[in-house]
């Protein structure tokens, strides 16, 4: 029997009310998670791809039980997690979140000697000094150890980020959630976080999910990719299957438009028509109003899984 | 050659902190030309949004000084002018897109009523019309359900939704010059390379862009021109293709050498060392303790910044040879 993953997903739904008009009356929902299920082992990487708005964030929100999920379940080395704490503070100190936001995730009043290790003295592992604890995990992200007495204003975009980094892991986390983690960091700085991720995945088994827009650096961090779009995963497996051979048109879409240097744009498949409403998803599958191979039956059937050797995918070209 | 629309000479800013002076800038001088994209990289607080935040006086003083410098466009020095000149440029002539949502976007505000606001401060729109054009430009930016999203408020929604509202800020006035500061990292590649498609539009027309990235890829596809900042000064100026073609600074070479490429196998290449500080930038060239290349007099004496064929600068002693 395999042992039981670290973290286990079910058809999670996590929808928003869109409240209108002077009464404030929910006319509809967001439905931004709408069926995701996945298992994460420990000591693994998921990365987490997707159009801007398919609701990576609220996935990895409703995981750290900063939203309650509409329907699903959330398990956590097989014990639900309890949802519905909105104030930002997580339930486990097991599971930590890196915010996509560096800037208004940090709380601009306290120092960054406070900001990372508020959490290890609210949870009683606070070895020697305060000070000295800071000046060692400020220094492995990158950051002059002097920094530590400064506030969150005083940093840079991507100073900022690697103190969010340094707040996530310092508190011996098992899960971390990495929203855009490394975003703000110019290429050289951002190998240097990523190596400090890996060495902490091998040295304490860390799980991570990570989130991210730059699909190299997901290819070089993630065992296993999940492509979301509009609410659903679309294509999961093995990274360099999925980010090598991909087979859902919308995976396939979304590599052709990676910029990089020397490539050329004319090989971008384009989509077109408007981004669909995550209100009022497309009928059948959600992709077929833009999708460059769309059939008949893509717009009445919302396909099923398809097993493609070690790859899931959800498209009935399969 | 025809007059710049922006020319920076000599910018100097420090911030007096507890631990002691930190210069940010530290003399950094570029022009901009007409309908051209230019591109600012490097590291992590080497000082791009304070050089780009001091040509329009959006430094918060204290604890920040601009010590020394000019920007002149049109004939007038940024700088030095007063408050009520300078919010008759920002937003109608120059606009900015700053690398943090939220310094731009207000909490309490629904998204149609911050953007139409805008035309309000700067023309005698009615509000209706205003907010229907605020709808327009949503969906421009490929936000779904335009009609919906101009009355939700910032946090409902997603980050790369919430910068997009704020290119569209930038954008609507139709101004001359375009300061962008990280405009896309929270978009897809799809989303992102819409909005350049948009933008690249935009300066057929006239706009200048001033970007601000660390996409080396997104440079390739979208900048005229590059410049290279390293602690606090500029180390490289080039055009695009010979940037990536033949750097002619080692912290370039470097930093090209630093983008990941898609094979997990790939063992990851960072620069050694550590990103110095801004409170004691090393003497010498700035680089020469994490330099391969680092020889005595790299250690002492500060290189200039030398002016190469093609329309390159570089600041290394061994300029010439890297582009020979
Ligand atoms: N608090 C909220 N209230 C209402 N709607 C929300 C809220 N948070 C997110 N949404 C909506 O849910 C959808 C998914 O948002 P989410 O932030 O999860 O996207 P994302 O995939 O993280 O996008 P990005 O890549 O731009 O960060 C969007 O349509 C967004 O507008
Ligand atoms: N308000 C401030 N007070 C003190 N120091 C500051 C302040 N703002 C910026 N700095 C410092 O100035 C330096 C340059 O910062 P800047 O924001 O320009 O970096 P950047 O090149 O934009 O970096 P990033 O790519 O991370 O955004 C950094 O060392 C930063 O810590
Ligand atoms: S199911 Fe049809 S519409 Fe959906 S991705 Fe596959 S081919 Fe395209
Ligand atoms: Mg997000
Ligand atoms: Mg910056």
């Amino acid at each position: 029997m395999n042992p039981e993953p670290l973290l286990t997903v079910r058809d999670l739904k996590t929808w928003y009310p869109i409240r209108r008009g002077v009464l404030n009356r929910a006319m509809g929902f967001v439905r931004a998670v709408d069926g995701v299920s996945f298992s994460l082992e420990k000591g693994r990487t998921l990365g987490l791809v997707g159009e801007s708005g398919c609701g990576k964030t609220s996935l990895g929100r409703s995981l750290a039980g900063l939203e309650v999920p509409r329907s699903g379940e959330v398990l956590f080395r097989g014990e639900p997690v309890p949802p519905g704490n909105r104030r930002g503070k997580i339930w486990h100190k097991r599971i930590q979140m890196i915010f996509q936001d560096p800037f208004s995730s940090l709380n601009p009043r306290m120092t960054v000697m406070d900001i990372v290790t508020e959490g290890m003295a609210e949870h009683g592992m606070l070895k020697g000094s305060r000070e000295q604890a800071a000046r060692e995990v400020v220094s492995r992200v990158g950051l002059d150890p002097d920094a530590v007495f400064r506030y969150p204003h005083e940093f840079s975009g991507g100073q900022r980020q690697r103190i969010s980094v340094a707040r996530a892991v310092s508190l011996n986390p098992e899960l971390v959630v990495c929203d855009e983690a490394v975003s703000a960091l110019d290429v050289s700085v951002q190998a240097q976080v990523i190596r400090l991720l890996k060495r902490l995945q091998e040295e304490l088994a860390l799980s991570y999910l990570f989130i991210s827009h730059d699909l190299a650096v997901v290819s070089t961090l993630s065992h296993e990719v999940a492509v979301m779009y509009l609410g659903k995963i679309v294509e999961y497996g093995p990274t360099a299957e999925v980010l090598h051979k991909p087979q859902h048109p919308y995976t396939q879409a979304l590599l052709s438009a990676v910029p990089r240097p020397g490539k050329e744009k004319t090989h971008r498949i384009v989509l077109p028509g408007e981004p669909p409403s995550p209100a009022r998803p497309p009928s059948g599958c959600r992709f077929h109003p833009r999708c460059p191979q769309a059939m008949e039956v893509c717009r009445s059937v919302d396909p099923d899984a398809r097993t493609r050797g070690p790859v899931q995918v959800w498209c009935h070209l399969y | 050659m025809t007059r710049p629309l922006l020319e920076l000479t000599d910018l100097k800013v420090v911030f007096d902190t507890d631990e002691g002076v930190l210069a940010a800038v530290d003399g950094v001088g570029f022009s901009i030309q007409r309908n051209e994209v230019l591109g600012l990289v490097g590291e992590s607080g080497c000082g791009k949004s304070v050089t780009a935040m001091s040509m329009l006086s959006l430094i918060p003083s204290p604890p920040g000084r601009i010590v020394s410098g000019r920007a002149l466009f049109d004939g007038r020095d940024l700088i030095s002018l007063s408050h009520q000149e300078l919010r008759q440029i920002r937003g109608r002539r120059i606009s900015m897109i700053f690398q943090d949502p939220m310094t731009a976007l207000s909490p309490l505000h629904r998204i149609g009523n911050q953007l139409a606001e805008v035309w309000a401060i700067h023309s005698s729109m009615k509000n209706r019309e205003a907010l229907e054009r605020a709808r327009e430009w949503l969906g421009k930016m490929g936000i779904p359900d335009p009609g919906d999203a101009i009355s939700a408020y910032p946090h409902e929604l997603s980050g790369g939704m919430q910068q997009r509202v704020m290119i569209a800020m930038a954008l609507m006035l139709d101004p001359e010059l375009v300061i962008a500061d990280e405009p896309t990292t929270a978009l897809d590649v799809t989303t992102s390379a819409q909005i350049f498609e948009l933008l690249h539009e935009m300066r057929r027309d006239r706009t200048s862009i001033l970007l601000i990235t660390h996409d080396l890829g997104v440079v390739w596809e979208t900048c005229d021109r590059v410049l290279v900042m390293y602690a606090g000064k500029l180390v490289e100026e080039a055009p695009v293709r010979e940037l990536f073609r033949q750097p002619a600074h080692p912290y370039t070479r470097e930093l090209l050498r630093s983008i990941p490429g898609f094979d997990p196998d790939r063992e990851l290449y960072a620069i050694k060392g550590q990103v110095p500080s801004a409170l004691n930038y090393p003497a010498g060239c700035r680089f020469h303790d994490r330099c391969p290349d680092a020889f005595g007099r790299c250690e002492q004496e500060e290189p200039p910044l030398y002016v190469l064929s093609g329309g390159r600068r570089s600041a290394c002693f061994l300029a010439e040879k890297w582009v020979s």
